[in-house]
């Protein structure tokens, strides 16, 4: 069975962003790119069912500009076997996103499709769930636990006030939550090796997309401020303002 | 316009984040209808007929839509999605999971998160955990949209009573089936709805300690919640954490005891009207950016809160 993976270049987690001055967007020159960290968690679940023998190949795929080779670079280091490209300067959005990787699945026929469950820039939460929708497969989103049996795989999902367990027919979408895994860092010869794995690069045009966006953004702000709050000295001070300023508790 | 709100409910009573999606149906205007989708969901049906400014309820009640499985609900609101011009649910880890689904199959694209409504067609999101926040306009004829649930203050649960009709479409895609749930017992009220919430971080040190957290938040009817860094140390349990990876909160006040206050924390906590940090560290995130700070070591400043 093969896995299909996906990869988003986004600004690194560690970096804290600023917002253009003319309000178009956030500060992209110079700052640090790297693999979405919950395609991350994607892809080290990936090559862990690699490792299991329980999948042949591991096929990691990305949409974004030429810059996008260096993630998915990233993530063959990481295990996968070989990379897909579909390379685009239009800003992509996730239904355009999931429709290229529904062309994908036409052409290559995955058993699993894992996903990370949101995009750190975006932090839409869409692109899996639109990709089942589009192929007609099941989901199993914010994942934390993913058993694959047969024809289906069990999977334990991170839901609101605690977890589900979920049977899905294969092939199916599986989003990554949080601690599906801790992934790996890449070694250097495995990082070289890396180099010699094949990527193949497509243009939305040869799978015959159309990724114009449908959103468009007026203006990006830095969030507003709350003002400034005041240090009490005692817990009496404290449960009296708690209790007569702010008339929170009573 | 015509607005549908896909309700969020346990087949006996509503959901109190359902009435922010109503509040923000009503910010857009327009007729507003609420699908409430579940087995054995009379009672909830019912309960969404009293909510102000609703004027129909449409009930799917079928053992399919019973675990609410994205397939089958989606395959749901797609089927009478074309007679809306906004389709909203809120953003909870369910409305997140079909939502999408429902605007991939209506090939629209779907508004995340939103936290205001600028107007029918323009909305304001939080994007990059927070730290910008975007004004999108979207171009679809339908506006799949999920909203945060402290975008708005909730909409009455009573004094509505709009029309009851049933939906007698079954969809059953067949492709997923539920096992089971493992839903913590909890006596304390959900984070998202808690009026006061009390939350321990790195700073409690272990597990054990956030037994000090659970005496106070009985004393003030508080839920409980943690930080990523007490959840990943195993202090508390994955549900429990608040962040932009965790619960999105807006309690009247917040108690962040222990907790440094990195911005993915502060951007599931800073919702909430009041913010109090216990932190023996004057510098902390936490303590700058909180109304009320307590300097101090918690293991002194939680029981002598407790006694007053």
């Amino acid at each position: 069975m093969k896995v299909l993976v996906t990869a988003k270049r986004v600004v690194d987690y560690n970096v804290s962003i600023r917002v253009l001055s003319d309000n178009s967007g956030v500060d992209l020159n110079n700052v640090k790119m790297s693999v979405n960290p919950f395609d991350e968690i994607a892809i080290e679940e990936a090559v862990r069912l690699k490792e299991a023998g329980k999948v042949e190949e591991v096929i990691v795929l990305s949409i974004g500009t030429s810059a996008s080779q260096e993630q998915i670079r990233t993530c063959l280091a990481l295990g996968a076997d070989r990379g897909i490209l579909i390379e685009t300067d239009v800003e992509v959005q996730p239904l355009a996103i999931a429709k290229c990787i529904k062309a994908i699945i036409d052409k290559e026929q995955p058993g699993l499709i894992i996903t990370g469950k949101q995009a750190i820039d975006g932090d839409n939460s869409q692109t899996g769930q639109m990709v089942a929708a589009l192929a007609g497969l099941a989901q199993a989103t914010f994942a934390s636990k993913i058993e694959l049996n047969e024809d289906t795989a069990t999977v334990t999902r991170e839901i609101d006030g605690g977890l589900e367990v979920i049977t899905v027919k294969l092939p199916a979408v599986v989003t990554t939550d949080l601690r599906l895994n801790e992934p790996r860092y890449a070694s250097l010869p495995n990082i070289m090796k890396a180099k010699k794995k094949p990527v193949e690069v497509l243009t939305p045009e040869d799978l015959g997309i159309d990724v114009t966006p449908r959103v468009k953004t007026l203006k990006v702000t830095p969030p507003a401020e709350r003002k400034a709050g005041i240090i009490v000295e005692t817990v009496e001070t404290l449960v009296d303002k708690l209790k007569n300023e702010a008339k929170v508790i009573s | 316009m015509s607005i549908l709100v896909i309700a969020e409910h346990n087949n006996e009573s509503i959901k109190p984040a359902t009435l922010v999606a109503v509040a923000a149906a009503q910010a857009i205007g327009g007729d507003i209808e609420i699908l409430v989708a579940g087995a054995d969901c009379a009672a909830a049906a019912e309960a969404a007929a009293k909510i102000g400014g609703v004027s129909k309820v449409r009930v799917a009640d079928n053992a399919a839509y019973g675990h609410s499985l994205a397939e089958n609900i989606a395959d749901l609101v797609v089927s009478i999605g074309a007679e809306y011009s906004h389709i909203l649910a809120v953003t909870t880890t369910s409305g997140k999971n079909f939502m999408p689904r429902v605007a991939a199959l209506l090939d629209v694209a779907q508004i995340s998160d939103i936290s205001l409504v600028v107007s029918a067609d323009t909305f304001e999101r939080p994007i990059y955990a927070g730290n910008a926040i975007a004004t999108v306009q979207s171009s679809d004829a339908i506006k799949v949209i999920t909203v945060r649930g402290t975008a708005y203050d909730a909409v009455s649960a009573e004094g509505g009573s709009a029309s009851i009709e049933a939906l007698d479409t079954v969809k059953d895609a067949g492709l997923s089936t539920w096992v089971q749930d493992e839903i913590a017992q909890m006596d304390r009220p959900e984070l998202t709805a808690a009026s006061i919430i009390i939350s321990g971080g790195r700073g409690m040190q272990n597990g054990d300690n956030f037994k000090l957290l659970e005496s106070v938040a009985d004393k003030l009817g508080a839920a409980i919640g943690a930080s990523r860094a007490a959840v990943d140390a195993g202090f508390a349990p994955n549900d429990m954490q608040v962040g932009q990876t965790g619960k999105i909160v807006a309690p009247d006040l917040y108690i962040a005891v222990g907790i440094s206050g990195a911005i993915q924390h502060w951007v599931g906590a800073k919702a909430a009207k009041k913010i109090l940090a216990i932190n023996t560290d004057p510098a902390a995130n936490m303590v700058v950016k909180a109304d009320y700070a307590v300097i101090g070591d918690l293991f002194e400043v939680l029981p002598a809160i407790e006694q007053s």
